[in-house]
């Protein structure tokens, strides 16, 4: 038997960081209020309340797909697609069918450190539903209740062409898109919470066959890696189905994290007729070029390329420069840090380091970080010229970060500046080989454990702001050990 | 005599007068209600606590505003599918029973804005699906002019309420003929404006794209008032047309001298009564006494124009009523063994045969693989019956046919026979598809029964509507007319 190819598809739906609903006036904010506070007539679905569509959520939408190289009709709709279920208040979800806000673009992305592409279909606008919760699991609690916070929650969903063609690919799309959509800055990029979903249609076929296997949607994967075990699971309960000489059978599936395994959910004959038809309470959509235009003007610069001249602009390697570039608020504090004179390579791995611990440890993003990129430049760029040891410039970042100093200011006030100056530094090491000449005999026998506590010596003889590396260098010279 | 007798510009200068209160004028409808409706069914409920309270505002304003509008202190009644804040609001089904929306429509807003008095919630067909009245799940309505026959629907109680004199005037819906049916059939004016001239928000939604609110009233002025303040952009509908009203007002005072009336050849064929061609024939000469030109026009589509009707109709009905489904609306059955099951007992518990129907009929006309022949289709055919309208309004101002082909028929007489009774809204429905607008004018008498005359304006042509309406009320001059029983 020839040997089976999978091929994946992924759809996306992102929730879009509007201030309001896709169609009312309510908070798209919904986590953490009480139950069925964050409503109104229209996402309550109530009688006689009609939707009103939301400019920054179409214009988000735009956005998304220009940046994903898609086309933008002139003309759009938005369409009903009816079905039951408890948290869809009106019965039916409006979403977009045949003349969607975009279509055929498609989104580069890399499995390990090779280029890849992917086609996206179409990126279209519709709205959240609410959610239910349950007294344990669904089939077994007494009730359901519905929260309907979230309905109407503007909704992105972006379809993806079956062009992925194993399971290790589907990881690398979703984080490629995953990071597009930050640093769009339309959506938060957390599957934990729900803001973004993915789900996958996968069929298996004879490597070298054109025409598409029967195809298996799969959903329920809230991370990177469910996503991928999920999809290797299908491939290989697909390929034993095959193997064993059976049919494949239409159907959607759920990824069950305690079992490991997808889940039958429901088979093609159960499938859904949404019924789809325009909606009658919304006119048509005309997007003018104008606005596409202006849209297009304001992208950000697509994530993979920044990456890639962080590399050869500023010489980050490229794991660095791909850390940099992860998220937008990254790049434009390193940029900013570069542009205030720190040389880039270490301003990149303070940014990584000690200021990423920092802003971890007290929940903040770093564009509110109490030291701004130009501050803590300065002294990255100080450190790097000798002019305050790296000790010191952590302890002091530590100190402005907690207290919203300036670390300058700190350095000053301390007395931190390092001195280098070679006669006064001369004159404290010929101090220390005076007071302590058991371990300047050691080291001058050889023995480089001797080195330590003669510096340590230095620095202290100097109130601490002998220049380390300078001192070490000035009692090589002295003791015979310099050059080696 | 009462009050309910007069007219709006008359009432008002009464009220400015002093020579009786809102609250008074409040509680001559509400006594009124009390005496009269019992049997002629127009009301699901009456609001007095709502009415004194608006009527003491009323009576305010007109005390200290040196111009207060014209509808101050007014009573009126709205069709029970318009949301009012707190006051039950059914639509005339049982799905709905107990529901009290916490918002107005934007109908209700602009009234009390303007200072009507809401005496209660008119009766309807269920969801207003219906042209006789019968589809309500709580009661019929009756015909004032002979309790053994229809009033018409789906407004009918709207319509039987303003004939009656229980209130001065009414709101309706009319999206298949639902105000100028029951208007014709009771001996009253009805507005159907165009779509998008009134705001839907707030109105429990029969079909969407057919919809709209209009006003039910004894005089063409009174219309116009209440269109007036009801009428014009609203930022909750999409759909809502940012036209200005212009003055409809002026309107009024211009006659029909000089304008071209076109008399559809197609609306005088099917089944035309002779009492209702001869009040037809009547109307004309009145309208050309008065100096306008009659010319015959053809709308060839017209023939199709029900069959497509009862395709897009049912498609936005079955979709719409999908939220009564037992989990926030209609009785729900906790104990259901599956989900499904529990959406079947509170649709079949909660929805009448009509209604049943024409869901039924919906979600089969948009399910997958019918779609094209039949949704598809009659949106072309929509759009045929739109160009004929748009054709004939090159060559003249309106046109003019009866409202009806048969003045009001008999309680149950079509009740079995569901073809027959969607016929009824024949004349009607075209320019619900076409989105232009229309009116009722009552035009005479047959056998003792009113007859309407249809007035079809162009899109945004309430102003040409409401001018010939006027004309022919003038030629006819009946509108003082009051069925036995309701005169005292």
């Amino acid at each position: 038997m020839a040997e089976l190819e999978a091929v994946i598809g992924l759809e996306v739906h992102a929730q879009l960081l509007t201030s309001s609903k896709m169609f009312c006036g309510c908070r798209a904010e919904y986590l953490g209020l009480p139950p069925n506070s964050n409503t109104c007539p229209t996402c309550l679905g109530l009688p006689g309340a009609l939707p009103v569509i939301n400019g920054r959520a179409v214009e988000m939408t735009i956005r998304t797909a220009l940046a994903l190289g898609c086309r933008i009709p002139e003309f759009s709709k938005f369409d009903r697609k009816n079905y039951f279920y408890p948290d869809l208040p009106k019965g039916y979800q409006i979403s977009q069918y045949d003349l969607p806000l975009s279509l055929g673009g498609h989104l580069e992305f890399e499995v390990d450190g090779d280029r890849r592409s992917c086609g996206i279909t179409r990126v279209h606008l519709e709205e959240d539903a609410g959610t239910l919760h349950h007294a344990g699991e669904i089939h077994t609690s007494k009730f359901s209740l519905v929260d309907l916070n979230r309905a109407g929650v503007p909704l992105m969903e972006i379809v993806g062409e079956p062009d992925l063609r194993s399971p290790n690919e589907a990881p690398h799309y979703l984080r490629a898109l995953r990071q597009l959509l930050l640093h769009l800055g339309v959506n938060d990029g957390n599957m934990e919470q729900g803001s973004l979903r993915c789900d996958a249609n996968i069929s298996l076929r004879p490597r070298g066959r054109r025409e598409l296997g029967v195809k298996v949607e799969v959903k329920n994967m809230n991370s990177f890696r469910s996503l991928e075990a999920a999809l290797e699971f299908e491939v290989r309960r697909q390929t034993a189905v095959i193997e064993s000489g059976g049919l494949v059978h239409q159907e959607t599936r759920g990824w069950s994290e305690v079992e490991q395994a997808t889940v039958s959910q429901r088979s093609k004959e159960e499938a859904q007729d949404y019924r789809y038809f325009p909606e009658p309470d919304l006119p048509p959509l005309r997007v003018s070029r104008e606005l596409v235009e202006r849209l297009r003007a304001g992208l950000p610069e697509p994530p993979l390329r920044l990456r890639d001249r962080l590399t050869y602009q500023h010489q980050l390697g490229l794991e660095q420069a791909a850390l940099i570039s992860e998220r937008p608020q990254d790049a434009f504090y390193f940029e900013a840090m570069v542009a205030a004179g720190a040389p880039p390579r270490p301003a990149a791995n303070w940014q990584l380091g000690p200021l990423q611990a920092l802003c971890k440890d007290a929940k903040l993003d770093i564009e509110h970080s109490p030291v701004p990129a130009g501050e803590l430049a300065e002294l990255v760029r100080m450190v790097e010229a000798g002019e305050v040891s790296g000790t010191s410039g952590r302890e002091v970042l530590v100190e402005a970060f907690a207290t919203g100093r300036s670390p300058v200011n700190l350095i000053k006030e301390r007395g931190l500046t390092q001195v280098s100056d070679v006669a006064q530094m001369e004159a404290w090491v010929d101090a220390t080989i005076r007071q302590l000449p058991k371990a300047a005999a050691d080291f001058q026998a050889g023995n480089d454990r001797a080195l330590g506590p003669l510096v340590g010596a230095v620095r202290k003889a100097s109130g601490g702001v002998a220049n380390p590396d300078l001192a070490s260098r000035l009692l090589r010279e002295r003791l015979g050990r310099g050059g080696g | 005599m009462s009050l309910l007798d007069l007219s709006i510009s008359e009432l008002g200068r009464r009220l400015r007068a002093r020579e009786f209160s809102s609250v008074e004028l409040a509680e001559e409808a509400l006594g009124r209600a009390e005496a009269l409706d019992g049997s002629l069914g127009a009301f699901l409920r009456t609001t007095p606590e709502l009415a004194l309270e608006q009527a003491r505002a009323a009576d305010q304003r007109l005390a200290e505003e040196a111009d207060p509008p014209a509808l101050c202190g007014i009573p009126i009644g709205h069709k029970d599918v318009l949301c009012t804040a707190g006051v039950e609001t059914t639509a005339g089904s049982r799905i709905l029973e107990g529901f009290r929306p916490p918002y107005d429509a934007t109908v209700v807003a602009r009234l009390a804005r303007d200072g009507a008095v809401v005496v209660g919630k008119m009766n309807c067909d269920e969801f207003a699906m219906g042209s006789s009245n019968e589809n309500s799940a709580f009661q019929p309505t009756v015909n004032p002019w002979d309790a053994g026959r229809v009033p018409g629907g789906s407004s009918g109680g709207s319509a039987a309420a303003v004939a009656a004199r229980l209130a001065v005037a009414t709101l309706g819906t009319d999206t298949g003929g639902s105000v100028r049916l029951p208007a014709s059939f009771c001996g009253v004016v009805g507005v159907k404006p165009s779509y998008g001239r009134v705001s839907r928000y707030g109105v429990i939604a029969f079909a969407s794209s057919l919809d709209q609110v209009g006003p039910m009233a004894k005089t063409v002025e009174d219309a116009q008032l209440v269109l007036s303040s009801i009428a014009g952009p609203d930022g909750r509908d999409s759909t809502s047309s940012p036209a200005p009203l212009g003055d409809l007002a002026q309107a009024l005072q211009e006659g029909v001298r000089g304008l071209r009336l076109g008399i559809p050849r197609e609306y005088l064929e099917a089944g035309l009564e002779g009492g209702v061609r001869a009040v037809f024939e009547s109307a004309c000469r009145g309208l050309e006494a008065e100096g306008a030109e009659l010319v015959e026009v053809s709308l060839p589509s017209t023939e199709f124009a029900l069959a497509a009707y009862y395709v897009i109709a049912p498609a936005e009905v079955s979709s719409n009523l999908s939220r009564m489904d037992g989990v926030r609306f209609g009785p729900g059955e906790p104990a259901a063994p599956s989900l499904l099951e529990a959406y079947e007992l509170a649709r079949n518990r909660g929805f009448g045969p009509e209604v049943r129907r024409r869901v039924a009929l919906g979600t089969f006309v948009l399910s997958s693989g019918y779609y094209d022949a039949y949704y598809l289709r009659a949106q072309k055919v929509r759009t045929l019956v739109a160009n004929d309208f748009s054709r004939v309004f090159e060559k003249v101002d309106a046109l003019i046919s009866p409202t009806a082909p048969t003045p009001a028929f008999r309680l149950g007489e079509r009740t079995q026979d569901p073809l027959a009774m969607y016929a009824t809204d024949a004349l009607t429905l075209p320019a619900n598809l076409a989105g232009i607008s229309g009116l009722s004018v009552p035009a005479g008498f047959t056998s003792g029964l009113p007859v309407g005359l249809q007035v079809l304006g162009p899109y945004l042509g309430e102003a040409v509507c409401l001018k010939v309406g006027a004309a022919v009320e003038r030629a006819a001059d009946i509108w003082h007319r009051i069925p036995a029983g309701f005169d005292g």
